[in-house]
């Protein structure tokens, strides 16, 4: 079973490959259907090994810690379902969307190369190991992002690209340090060393170099500089994904990788994590008001929402982590159906902007039933899925008797609310303006993702109790049991 | 080899280019060809081929190289590099059960064939860096100046 | 130890080339300077006072290589970053290339028309 484990990265990265071989002769259909093919035999994939536990697969034959492993334990599996199935989803939007680049082989070959990145962060048993596809999946969105080549576009990701560096190299740096230490990058390795050792200050320097650098990538204050300007100049799958995918995998869940298995949390780090998350809550949803583009609008809106997974982290009880992971779960889905609908959007009005927006309702049904679920979810409205990861942060942060961290999620939660009434009431419902009136309901490979996460976003919420119990638990045991997991790889304490 | 003498630089330049091109190109394959008994490897060696190829591209002229190895020729040949480098990981995880097992013999130490896939890997590597090198100076080469009024000169760099 | 701080030195005078420089191509050197200082880091923590390289020649046994070689795992780390850092570099100088022909400038304060 444990054979299955490298083919999440091997099967991408052969498929960006093979697409810019066989795009030399063929490159309007087959990137498209391959990639098609490519993301659905993950997630067939992604099925076979759902409920098998933990599985460790050494790379090489080596056995660590000198070598490499790549392991999947139940946390990696939240994130691998996250990853691959918006992925899934993402290509099939892209199916139509593409038609307005004149390049298709690049963007799909990227995106592939991306997707081996992410797959293989959220598998990687190694420290040095899960800094180099973090560096892989973050130069193919660096590129991404500045895809279609005008002028914004270019800003934008010159932008991401300075600070994502600085990011990157600051990472590397910790690595260094936590070497030096435990002479070891083996992450069962090193936590083994720290629990025997405790106390270092080199590894309490460590620490504050992964704070900022892996903070810089999940968009968190203060490091959130080039979120609003990359996510919304990207086009509208690459925005999804950003957005939906990889500031939660190369920044969150890296970010509580290290802190909670390998260096071990601490109560000064998990104060850090409740005021980064209250300041990205707050500065989030406070500099979302005045916006007038759409995409620039959910941009901020997810750095706010990043914020409240950080606070539940930060929190440290069980409630809390199940609150932030079940949260992660949520924020994936509505956040790719939000960015999903903007672009089809765009793409039938050709305008993002509020101000000449109006009456989508009655021009576009589908796609602005979607957004009207999208919107509600995200706010907190009952019956959908955010309502209730919110109100389990909620009542973590009450039963932790941490009141001002209580009233501020109660008070974003407010605000959140406020400016996504004004989506609705701009975009969605309201009289037909000048620009609405040439559009149609945009094609089926556009339509299909946006209806499938919507209904997600009402299971979730209708059935929010079997998915906590079958997938968000194991993760949050998973995570609070830093014992079980050096015992799963090396075998001995 | 045809000798234009307006384009490249001066006669100098490239008679010396011609006799220490062999060299390079040699040298770069040594280096990949004993990776895994002196240093160096893929990354290394790959880098030296494509500076031979570079050091044509300045001494002669872009047209002429690009006679010789064309920019979609140089993405072929990295492609099938990184494709070669994939297929070593897939037979290994065939033949012995894990990604990049390695299964060819490993003869005494300190021979050529010492090393089992090492070698098979070093030298797709450097099929991939090399070409990627390579192309990625023709791409930035073939960029003009279209911002400022005067008229584009074609720069070999 | 006085390696060390110019280490850390240099990694600063990279960070204020990428900071407080305004022009894009003084930005992608400070990135560069910063990636170098970063694997010095590396390399600096394997290293041994009187050490050899970690080559294994024909005439020297096992137990002589451990106990003077330098450290060789962060080598292969650095030798992975070089080229981690090749890449980054490419794609930096054409988007730059690209930033150019857009706005006529290479002043990152002109460059600014997403705001807000």
């Amino acid at each position: 079973m444990d054979i299955l484990l490298p083919f999440f990265v091997a099967i991408p990265v052969f498929s960006a490959i093979f697409m810019l071989i066989v795009g030399k002769w063929e490159k309007r259909i087959f990137p498209r259907v391959w990639s098609i093919i490519t993301t659905a035999s993950l997630v067939v994939l992604l099925i076979i090994i759902y409920n098998k536990g933990t599985i460790v697969h050494e790379v090489g034959g080596w056995k660590p810690p000198y070598g490499i492993v790549l392991i999947k334990d139940n946390l990696s599996m939240l994130m691998l379902i996250i990853v691959n199935v918006v992925a899934f989803l993402t290509i099939i939007y892209s199916f139509s969307y593409i038609t307005r680049y004149e390049d298709y082989l690049r963007f799909f070959s990227l995106f592939m190369l991306m997707l081996a990145g992410m797959n293989g962060v959220v598998l990687s048993g190694d420290l040095f190991n899960l800094f180099v596809f973090l560096e892989i999946a973050s130069i193919a969105s660096y590129a991404l992002v500045g895809y279609g080549v005008g002028a914004e576009e270019l800003e934008a990701s010159f932008k991401y690209l300075i600070l994502g560096v600085l990011a990157s190299t600051l990472i590397l740096f910790g690595i260094g340090m936590v070497y030096s230490v435990t002479g070891s990058v083996n992450m069962a390795d090193i936590a083994r060393f720290l629990i025997n050792h405790p106390g270092n200050r080199a590894v309490l320097m460590a620490t504050g170099l992964f704070l900022l650098g892996f903070g810089l990538k999940a968009g968190l204050v203060p490091f959130h500089a080039w979120l609003p300007d990359a996510h919304p100049s990207a086009p509208a799958p690459i925005s999804a994904m950003l957005s939906g995918v990889l500031i939660k995998v190369l920044g969150i869940y890296a970010l509580i990788r290290v802190s909670y298995h390998i260096i071990g949390i601490t109560p000064l780090v998990s104060q850090i994590f409740i005021v980064i998350g209250c300041l990205s809550m707050v500065v989030g949803a406070l500099m979302g008001f005045g916006q007038d583009d759409i995409k620039r609008l959910f941009a901020f809106s997810s750095i706010s929402q990043m914020g409240y997974v950080m606070v539940g982290i930060g929190l440290g009880t069980p409630l809390g982590i199940i609150g932030a992971l079940f949260h992660l779960l949520n924020h994936a889905g509505f956040k790719s159906l939000l960015f999903l609908s903007s672009g089809a959007i765009e793409g039938e009005t050709g305008t993002r902007k509020l101000s000449l927006l109006g009456g989508l309702r009655e021009k576009m049904p589908i796609t602005s039933t979607s957004s009207v679920v999208g919107a509600l979810s995200i706010s907190g409205v009952p019956p959908f899925n955010g309502f209730w990861s919110k109100l389990i942060i909620l009542l973590a942060a009450l039963k932790a008797g941490n009141i001002p961290v209580a009233a501020i999620l109660v008070f974003t939660a407010f605000l959140t609310l406020s400016y996504y009434l004004r989506f609705q009431k701009n975009a969605i419902f309201g009289e037909v303006r000048k620009k609405v009136e040439g559009a149609r309901e945009a094609p089926i490979p556009m339509v299909a993702p946006l209806v499938l996460f919507a209904v997600f976003c009402l299971f979730a919420g209708i059935f929010n109790n079997s998915i906590i119990t079958n997938i968000i638990m194991p993760a949050q045991e998973i995570l609070l049991d830093q014992q079980a997991y050096i015992m799963s790889i090396l075998g001995s304490m | 080899m045809k000798m234009d003498k307006h384009t490249g630089m001066t006669l100098i330049v490239k008679m010396i280019t011609r006799v220490t091109v062999g060299f390079m190109l040699v040298f770069g394959g040594y280096i990949v060809l004993f990776g895994h008994i002196t240093p160096g490897g893929g990354f290394p060696g790959g880098v030296m081929i494509a500076l031979a190829y570079i050091l044509i591209t300045l001494a002669y002229g872009r047209e002429f190289v690009e006679h010789k190895v064309s920019g979609v020729t140089a993405s072929i040949v990295d492609d099938l590099g990184a494709l070669l480098f994939w297929t070593m990981g897939i037979i290994g995880l065939y033949v012995g059960g894990r990604y990049f097992f390695n299964f060819l013999g490993k003869g005494e130490p300190f021979n050529l064939f010492s090393a089992g896939t090492i070698i098979i890997n070093n030298i797709a590597i450097t099929l991939k860096v090399g070409m990627s090198l390579y192309a990625i100076f023709l791409a930035l080469a073939i960029l003009q100046r279209v911002v400022t009024e005067e008229e584009p000169k074609e720069d070999e760099k | 130890m006085t390696l060390y701080f110019l280490d850390f030195f240099l990694l600063t005078v990279g960070l204020y080339a990428l900071i407080a420089k305004r022009h894009i191509v003084k930005k992608i050197l400070g990135v560069a300077i910063m990636e170098y200082a970063v694997n010095f880091f590396l390399i600096l923590i394997g290293f041994k006072k009187a050490g050899i390289a970690p080559i294994l020649t024909k005439d020297m046994d096992i137990a002589t290589f451990i106990q003077t070689a330098v450290d060789p795992l962060p080598q292969a780390l650095v030798l992975t970053s070089i080229v981690i850092g090749l890449g980054t570099l490419a794609l930096m100088v054409s988007i730059a290339i690209r930033l150019y022909e857009r706005y006529g400038t290479f002043d990152m304060h002109e460059i600014n028309r997403l705001k807000g």
